[in-house]
């Protein structure tokens, strides 16, 4: 059904088509309106049987969906942020212990400084904890994520991450297609566990294992994830085949036809970027995009497919390594280690600074023209920092950066420097 | 048709936010795409607030914020001299101001100067809503007299999507208001017309 709609609200909609039997999460920020939307279909009873526990924080939520997970139940979260990483712990034992586990990350930036603005630091900190990362482009996509979403990790016994920006996608009301309940249904079957917690044939589930097994269990979790690389193109088919969308998948090319440049980027600035490079086509530059959807596991070879050909590769992404740079380059360097591309890094969006089709328009064409350098901090305030390293390199205390910047801010919309 | 960009300003409390929302609820009963959001920010009472929508034939992909808006409303007149508001406004842009001053008396004469005098107007929104509403809550009063100004979405459209948010008093009020606002634009334009013509 065609509805004009939140992207909160619509994947609150689609997390209660997919019949989760146990919904757990602290309701302070960061949280987003998904899970109180949730709350709403449980109360009423439209989303039945479900349990809606209010937890009294992000580390006790992926410990109940743990818990509910290991009896049995389709269990389901959502956090951002410092939430993400206040649960840290317990996401590392849902992945080790195997448990099918979907949760929302909204993403956003990790303080300090304090910022509750979109970027993708929170769960880029998670990619090595063993969950499957899935990024939407758009809400669209975000609905259908979760609804393959479930599919998946009840398939591999392994927990999904689906990730979408915070604000830029969870904030905004768009046209979406909603998928009906009988559709949902014959897409997902019933929870099938290959594990579970029951008092008629106890088992136990979270063993202490020693160096005797420890390292065949992670080899088999990696191995699991590998599993995936074929399983979620698959599950995109099938969706494709019950939904008529196109949505899911490892990657997806963009006008890379020829393209002697390709962007690569994660979630909805796919939009935005989309828009330059047709933009940039219409001026005859051989430009095209790749998205990735699924970031964990890393689908190196059909990166390495879909970036064949290309003299520059842009990878352009919303968090930095601090001490290095880029975390998605890394990946894409490996992807395409012994060809002839030269692969830039560009950090963008931080905190949530847009990223506007005017400053892409300008980053790529620069690039193309071969002017890019190794990497690039988009619309990074040059002479702000500059005050900041000079104001440090002149005397011992000169206190916090963040409110040595907000200040020169004030003075400078002022006229007074 | 291109993307129509709108830009909503006002104060926490208004119902901008609400106020995008209705008119991309409003382009989509028009069967077009639409996008509205928010400015991102901690939400307080009273401080400045601003949303976007976007209104388009065919789907929109970036969310980036409006910079250079086709269309500005400014549901709280005492922002224009406290931000710029007018930041990126076309000069072919409409603006939509709810006072039931003038832009000279706004001190606004000099800038509006360099727009195109059809496209500009100021409605007395809060009067209405006053009237209307019982409450000087302006947000879907405005969108009538937005529908009249720029026709890039029909008055039954606006109040279509009034319906579909609220009920009761507080959907037909809003209706009302919007509606005579609608007129009010409409009879503005009539007379600026006959006064160009004369």
């Amino acid at each position: 059904m065609l509805k004009q709609i939140e992207g909160s609200r619509a994947v609150a909609e689609a997390v209660a088509l997919a019949r989760p039997e146990v919904i757990c999460a602290y309701p302070i920020s960061p949280q987003t309106h998904i899970v109180e939307a949730l709350s709403t279909l449980v109360q009423s009873q439209r989303l039945s049987p479900c349990e809606f526990i209010n937890v009294e924080s992000e580390f006790a939520a992926m410990s109940v969906a743990i818990g509910a997970s290991a009896t049995g139940a389709r269990a389901y979260t959502a956090t951002a942020s410092q939430g993400l990483l206040f649960m840290t712990e317990a996401i590392y034992n849902a992945s080790g212990l195997g448990l099918p586990i979907v949760m929302t990350v909204a993403n956003r930036a990790i303080g300090a400084p304090i910022n509750i603005w979109n970027d993708h630091s929170d769960s880029m900190s998670q990619r090595d904890s063993g969950w499957v990362q899935l990024y939407a482009e758009s809400n669209q996509e975000a609905v259908d994520l979760h609804i393959q979403a479930f599919r998946l990790a009840e398939e591999l016994s392994v927990p999904v991450m689906v990730c979408m920006d915070g604000f830029i996608l969870t904030h905004a009301v768009e046209l979406l297609d909603l998928p009906s309940q009988e559709q949902v249904d014959a897409f997902l079957p019933r929870f099938e566990p290959r594990q579970v917690l029951d008092p008629d044939d106890p088992v136990s589930i979270g063993a202490m294992v020693g160096p005797e097994a420890f390292m065949e269990v992670r080899y088999l979790a990696h191995a699991t994830q590998m599993q995936a690389l074929d399983l979620i193109p698959e599950i995109a088919r099938r969706f494709e085949e019950d939904f008529g969308r196109d949505a899911g998948g490892l990657a997806r090319s963009y006008r890379t036809d020829g393209a002697e440049a390709i962007v690569v980027a994660l979630g909805s600035v796919l939009g935005s970027i989309k828009d330059t490079i047709d933009a940039m086509r219409e001026q005859g530059e051989r430009i095209g995009a790749l998205g990735i959807t699924t970031f964990r596991p890393w689908p190196s070879h059909e990166v390495r497919r879909a970036l064949a050909g290309a003299k520059r590769i842009v990878v352009l992404e919303k968090a930095l390594a601090v001490g290095i740079g880029g975390i998605v380059s890394l990946d894409v360097r490996v992807a395409v280690a012994g060809t002839d591309s030269i692969v830039h890094t560009v950090i963008a969006g931080l905190g949530g600074r847009p990223i506007t089709t005017s400053s892409l328009g300008h980053l790529l064409t620069s690039a193309v023209r071969g002017e890019l350098p190794d990497i690039t901090f988009l619309d990074l305030d040059r002479g702000l920092v500059d005050r900041e390293l000079q104001r440090r390199g002149s005397k011992r205390k000169s206190g916090p950066h963040a409110e040595n910047l907000l200040r020169d801010l004030v003075a400078i919309a002022a006229g007074r420097a | 048709m291109s993307v129509f960009q709108v830009r909503i300003h006002g104060r926490g409390g208004q119902g901008v936010v609400t106020a995008a929302e209705l008119l991309s609820v409003a382009a989509f009963r028009e069967g077009r795409h639409a996008q509205a959001f928010p400015s991102f920010g901690s939400e307080r009472t009273g401080a400045p607030v601003v949303a976007f929508c976007r209104i388009s034939d065919s789907p929109i992909r970036a969310h980036e914020p409006i910079a250079s808006p086709d269309a500005l409303v400014i549901q709280d007149p005492t922002l224009l001299h406290q931000i710029d508001v007018f930041s990126g406004l076309q000069q072919d842009g409409y603006l939509l101001i709810n006072s039931s001053r003038s832009f000279a008396d706004l001190g606004l004469g000099d800038f509006v100067a360099g727009l195109q005098r059809a496209r500009m107007l100021t409605l007395p929104g809060a009067e209405i809503a006053r009237e209307t509403v019982g409450r000087p809550i302006a947000n879907a009063v405005l969108l009538g007299g937005f529908a009249a100004l720029t026709r890039v979405v029909s008055i039954e459209a606006v109040t279509t999507a009034i319906r579909d948010r609220f009920s009761g008093a507080l959907a037909e009020g809003n209706v009302a208001g919007a509606e005579q606002a609608f007129a009010f634009v409409q009879q503005e334009m009539r007379e600026l017309a006959g006064a160009q013509a004369d």
